[in-house]
């Protein structure tokens, strides 16, 4: 109790029980992006070429697609976590809270567009059977 | 702590700041895990999105994503980010390794700490090498 502030003290409440969330999900992301990544340095780099019609129809398998996809979740949650301690490392007050609202935008518009321009084009692959 | 001083107005404890210690490579690696990671949060998100939407939005949207990165002066800017990036995320990646080690709390002997800090920015140099001489070079 001695290490407690004054205001503790007086609530009482103890700990949040989240303090180890955030370390805990930058850990587990960054274990994902480890085999996430490789596969994705791996698969560009035996793509025989890298013009239009390669690389769509690589991307319209769902051997690329899913895990492109998951790429895009685990990736783009663990640099919002990352990128939040480092405005919480230089910013305070007011501009820290604009930061993190910015920050915030900047992941789910980002993470958005990425993902649905994934989905499109797995879902309008036209390559194997013929549509009538 | 002494209840008789004022709480408010005592000089909270700072931490000691950059200038007093002595460099080493660990403080190096430290830096540049932030700077990789800052890096390709931002430009590399941008780089990957635009190169996604180009790739669903037809021919026509890739060919202009495929000109500024492969053709614009003879894809300099290709090499920039491609080889940047690359480096950034190798050298992230060992850090991050090098991160997952000191969590279990091995690694801190001087000797080792250093060895391993140095390992993550060798690592990262001969594996971009490696990979940029496959793609230039082999294919």
């Amino acid at each position: 109790m001695a290490y407690r502030t004054e205001l503790g003290r007086v609530r009482g409440l103890g700990s949040a029980k989240e303090g180890a969330h955030h370390w805990w999900q930058q850990r587990l992301t960054a274990a994902a992006n480890l085999f996430l990544m490789l596969w994705f340095f791996i698969a560009i780099l035996r793509l025989p070429a890298y013009d239009y019609d390669t690389v769509h129809t690589w991307l319209s398998s769902s051997w690329a697609a899913i895990p492109m996809a998951l790429l895009i979740l685990s990736v783009f949650y663990h640099f919002r976590l990352g990128l939040q301690v480092v405005i919480e490392d230089y910013q305070h007050n007011e501009s820290r809270v604009v930061a993190m609202v910015a920050l915030n935008f900047f992941t789910v518009v980002t993470a958005g567009i990425a993902i649905f321009a994934i989905l499109k084009v797995a879902f309008t692959a036209t390559t194997g059977v013929p549509h009538a | 702590m002494a209840s008789t001083t004022p709480t408010t107005k005592r000089a909270r404890p700072l931490s000691p700041h950059l200038s007093i210690w002595k460099w080493g490579p660990h403080m190096t690696v430290s830096i540049l895990h932030r700077v990789t990671g800052s890096g390709m949060a931002t430009v590399g998100t941008l780089v990957m999105v635009w190169w996604l939407a180009a790739i669903s939005g037809g021919a026509e949207s890739y060919a202009t994503f495929h000109h500024v990165f492969g053709v614009f002066a003879g894809g300099a800017l290709g090499y920039l980010f491609g080889i940047g990036l690359t480096l950034s995320f190798f050298q992230h990646m060992a850090s991050g390794i090098r991160h997952f080690v000191m969590d279990t709390g091995a690694g801190y002997e001087l000797k080792r700490n250093k060895t391993g800090a140095l390992a993550t920015m060798v690592f990262s140099v001969a594996a971009t090498a490696v990979v940029w001489i496959y793609i230039l070079g082999v294919k």
